[in-house]
């Protein structure tokens, strides 16, 4: 039988974030039968949604509406009752800026509980040092003299906006952090967010006139393996990406993806065990970059030799017609044994795989907008 | 003076209607419904004070395109979630 989600015994429970709302899923203790409870904040666009590691009766939950500004949820008893920031993150009154929306939560390190950085559209780093109900600037990235000329206009950037996401605090160092940005690239501060460097040698960034440029990358999705913090993937809208630090130039570990196929996405999932181990969900990345499925055919891929190979992962899910998008916080793993891989599409569909991804099953359908999947 | 209340900005209200609330320009009243209701102005004045994009206020039916119109002889204001469904 497939062992409970995590080392404490708790069943795996999926945070989805959709354009509608927050829902959970829950599963039973084999994680065959799952439970779809909700909606919180219904007609809320939720970016996001996620559980602290450090204590996993807390969740925090990024929303706004399509009237009201951006605001960041809180709940001390997972998910029953909610409380709203008393100062959600926004930028210095008179810096002429607007936080459009919160977009990508992280929880501090470990040793800081409490502590949590949420990533904004435009691209904004905020921390929290009271739970999240209290919300400041990082000055070092929010009032850099070099941010502009990293990041763009405010208006540039992807479909919904550009985004700082991927917030990764190194588990040995909690001075030590990484943030990627669409567009800018990914970027690293030893310092706690005081100063900040460019960490993309080696990335492609072939919409630009440079093609090789210091910054400006699109990151979609930059992952810190958590048993292996020297070790950091990517999945680029150039590519899949490993790096291995102190190594400064990332490896390019999408080129073994079939050419029929891609190596174009959105999320990046990590074995949360084995550094060698991630999935990726290829799209469509070619003309007028469609992302859905490749063919409407979509498949799960799996590395299990940290991207020299890849192996493709479709029993269960739909073999033809099935024309698929996957944002980048919207594909997650669990901590069970074997793992358990899961993922929401924007036409609001749940699959889930309870075998590291070589089966898989619809676990809930008809759905909003799928903007994020997280285990909790 | 009378404030009405949208139904998206009603979480902040406990559900009321409409409040009163007083200040002599409609910045100085959203302060006061601020005071009264936390958190219910950054939902609809963004951190440069700028009237978020689907929210509109009206002065006894005027609308107002910013927060400095006076309210000194104002009766009622309305505030309106516009054009944002779907």
């Amino acid at each position: 039988m497939a062992k409970l989600d995590n080392a404490r015994g708790r069943r795996a429970t999926l945070l989805i974030a959709t354009r509608k709302g927050l829902w959970q899923l829950n599963a039973d203790a084999a994680r065959r039968v799952w439970r779809l409870t909700g909606p919180h904040f219904l007609g809320h666009v939720v970016h996001h949604c996620i559980a602290d590691p450090r204590d996993s009766k807390i969740l925090l939950a990024a929303a706004r509406t399509g009237h009201l500004g951006p605001t960041v949820f809180r709940s001390s008893d997972r998910g029953r009752t909610w409380h709203e920031a008393k100062r959600p993150p926004a930028f210095r009154e008179g810096s002429g800026r607007v936080v459009d929306h919160s977009f990508w939560l992280a929880p501090g390190h470990a040793s800081e509980p409490g502590t949590w950085y949420v990533g904004t559209s435009p691209q904004g780093l905020f921390r929290s040092e009271d739970g999240g109900a209290t919300w400041d600037g990082v000055d070092g990235f929010n009032e850099h003299p070099m941010r502009k000329a990293w990041c763009g206009g405010d208006k540039d950037g992807t479909p919904d906006g550009p985004k700082l996401h991927s917030i990764l605090i190194d588990p040995r160092d909690r001075n030590h952090m990484y943030i990627g940005m669409s567009s800018g690239g990914v970027f690293e501060s030893a310092n706690a967010g005081a100063d900040w460097r460019a960490l993309n040698a080696g990335v492609k960034a072939d919409f630009l006139p440079e093609p090789t440029p210091e910054f400006g990358h699109d990151p979609h999705c930059v992952r810190l393996h958590p048993v292996m913090p020297d070790r950091l993937y990517q999945q680029n809208h150039c590519g899949i990406y490993r790096l291995d630090r102190p190594a400064e130039r990332w490896q390019d570990i999408g080129t073994s993806m079939p050419k029929s196929v891609g190596n174009i996405g959105f999320p990046m999932v990590l074995h949360p065990r084995d550094p060698d181990t991630v999935w990726v969900f290829p799209m469509d990345g070619t003309k007028v970059w469609p992302r859905t499925a490749p063919a409407g055919k979509p498949a799960v891929y799996r590395s299990v030799n940290a991207g020299k190979t890849w192996q493709r992962q479709a029993a269960g899910l739909p073999k033809t017609q099935a024309w698929l998008t996957v944002k980048r916080q919207a594909m997650t793993s669990d901590h069970g044994s074997p793992v358990g891989v899961y993922f929401g599409t924007t036409s609001g569909s749940i699959w889930g795989s309870r075998d590291e991804g070589r089966t898989w099953k619809c676990l809930a359908a008809n759905l909003p907008h799928v903007y994020a999947v997280e285990s909790a | 003076m009378r404030v009405l209340i949208p139904g998206p900005l009603r979480d902040y209200t406990a559900n009321a209607a409409s409040v009163s609330a007083d200040g002599l320009t409609l910045g100085a009243l959203l302060a006061d419904l601020d005071r009264q209701f936390p958190g219910l102005r950054f939902r609809i004045i963004d951190e440069q004070g700028r009237i978020r994009r689907h929210i509109k206020f009206f002065v006894d039916g005027i609308q107002a395109g910013d927060l400095n119109p006076p309210l000194d002889t104002a009766r009622e204001i309305m505030i309106v979630c516009a054009l944002s469904g779907g």
